[in-house]
């Protein structure tokens, strides 16, 4: 049997009035790669910020059902929001490395946390980016502002800043849409050497992206998943019309 | 149709390059005048004498502005240790915690203290806060502190609301980023949203160090006006504003002089304050 990490129970999360996810029922294994896939608005980057309760931050947003991390149900009140958030990491689709250094941006987090010992953060800082695959072309210029980086390199920055948290999860939302192809490659290189440590929920808007590293593949349409399961049956033979058309590009 | 559009936009350009050496003419003409009025008898009696004689006595030709020169410093730096902290935390405040309803209300209204004319606010501080000041903290009430409070209230609106456009366009996206790495939200603005509108915050702070500065009739209304180095926060000060103010109409010969001389001063002093604020958040901001 796989060891389930994330259980999500017939959750389902509102704008106002207007729901965006309905009624999920889903298992995330540990260390593996969950792709999910779908069309636009189809609730994707929604689910992944329900994961983390990122979603809080929106105003008129509301859930209802149950999202098990470890057993802890994350929505009850008593929760600690940012120690969640500390162990589902996130990284944007747009790289948002925040206003400072380089080596500031992945010392963050853990400074946020109290740590201070100039020697434990700069063995973390290499760490990281050693990990992200960044750490061969900013060795030079840690203290230069993260902003100058290229677009490629600001992704695995962001990367590298998540890592530095500690995190035992790993959420992505569609982390490579506005790179280029060599970016792309690196960055999923490192997804799949980063997989034997951490559980790794990748939103894509690339099928391809998908099929290349995702353990199971999951898809979602119009705030419903449609089907779950290995990623090779996904793309060889779905059980459901819906994704067999979206994979073949008839819709999207 | 193409050739058509040409001529009427170097018209336009021609035009409005007009109207842009009209206000930068303006600038000039009054700088040269001030200098030409009050330069020579600076000139005549020393420059030194001017900047740091205590005595201004312009009957018997003693014309020290160093008096006013720390008047006018002290009330602007109490004016903004009073305003700066207030209206950073009112534009924090309205910005990240309150919600989007009550600051579309708050907003404006912050805005409206702008547009009190000073005279009120002056009278307002003699009717209340002069008093108030006399009978709890002792002293004659018009003094340095009373200047600096009503001041630091007359600067809110300035700093509050440039604070909040430089607050809101840091984009959100950082906010984002530093939650979703585990800040709180005050980790938040303390560490991210705060340093990237640093150099909006330090324009609004320039800006009402600039009016604290430049303000005549409400200090002179409640700051006493004796032309003495203050011993205290507590002590009556004439700034270099009321100064003029207060003697122009009676005022000829070198002692008219001598009031624009009071001009130069406070005109090299505001440029200066200008300049290093200027440096200050180019030099941050530039990181």
């Amino acid at each position: 049997m796989k060891d389930i990490a994330i259980q999500v129970i017939n959750f389902s999360h509102f704008y106002g009035q207007q729901p965006s996810l309905k009624n999920l029922n889903l298992d995330i294994y540990r260390k593996e790669i969950l792709g999910i896939i779908g069309p636009a608005r189809s609730g994707k980057s929604t689910f992944l910020t329900c994961l983390n309760r990122l979603n809080d931050l929106v105003p008129g947003s509301r859930v209802s059902g149950k999202i098990l991390v470890d057993g802890l149900d994350i929505y009850q009140p008593e929760v600690e929001v940012a120690a969640l958030r500390r162990r589902l990491g996130m990284v944007f689709a747009t790289p948002v490395p925040l206003p400072m250094s380089i080596y500031d941006n992945i010392a963050f987090g853990p400074r946020l946390q109290g740590q201070t010992d100039r020697q434990e953060l700069d063995h973390l800082v290499e760490d990281c980016l050693e990990k992200a695959g960044l750490w061969a072309e900013v060795k030079d210029r840690l203290k230069t502002s993260a902003l100058k980086l290229s677009g490629g390199q600001q992704q695995r920055l962001c990367l590298a800043r998540v890592l530095a948290l500690k995190p035992e999860y790993i959420l992505l939302d569609e982390p490579t849409s506005g790179l280029d192809p060599i970016s792309t490659m690196k960055i999923e290189d490192t997804l799949l050497l980063l997989k034997k440590d951490y559980t790794i929920v990748l939103v894509t808007n690339n099928t391809k992206q998908a099929a290349r590293v995702a353990d199971r593949t999951a898809f979602f349409l119009m705030g419903e998943l449609v089907e779950v399961n290995e990623t090779d049956i996904i793309f060889t033979r779905p059980s459901d019309k819906r994704t067999e058309n979206y994979i073949e590009g008839k819709f999207g | 149709m193409m050739s058509k559009s040409k001529p009427d936009d170097r018209l336009i350009k021609l035009s409005l390059l007009m109207v842009a050496l009209t206000a930068i003419t303006v600038l000039a003409v009054i700088t040269i005048f001030i200098f030409e009025q009050g330069l020579p008898i600076m000139l005549k009696y020393g420059l030194k004498n001017f900047l740091f004689g205590q005595d201004w006595y312009p009957s018997e030709k003693s014309f020290g502005l160093l008096p006013m020169i720390v008047g006018s410093l002290l009330v602007t730096l109490g004016a903004l240790l009073i305003g700066v902290p207030l209206g950073l935390a009112s534009a924090i405040f309205l910005t990240e915690f309150s919600s989007r309803r009550l600051s579309r209300f708050l907003k404006p209204v912050i805005e409206l203290l702008a547009g009190i004319p000073s005279v009120v606010y002056g009278f307002l501080g003699l009717m209340f806060l002069v008093p108030f000041i006399r009978e709890n903290l002792g002293g004659p009430g018009l003094s340095v502190l009373a200047a600096s409070i009503i001041l630091g209230i007359m600067i809110l609106p300035t700093i509050i609301s440039i604070s909040i456009d430089s607050i809101r366009a840091v984009p959100d996206s950082y906010r984002e980023g530093s939650i979703a790495l585990g800040a709180t939200k005050w980790q938040t603005v303390r560490m991210v949203v705060l340093p990237a509108a640093r150099s909006g915050l330090v324009a609004g702070i320039i800006l009402g160090m600039g009016r604290a500065i430049g303000e005549t009739m409400a200090v002179i209304m409640v700051a006493g006006n004796a032309a003495d180095l203050p011993a205290s926060w507590l002590a009556p000060v004439r700034t270099l504003t009321s100064n003029i103010a207060l003697e122009m109409a009676y005022a000829s010969g070198e002692h008219r002089q001598a009031l624009f001389a009071t001009g130069v001063v406070l005109f090299v002093i505001i440029m200066i304050l200008n300049f290093l604020a200027n440096l200050a958040a180019r030099k941050q901001s530039g990181r």
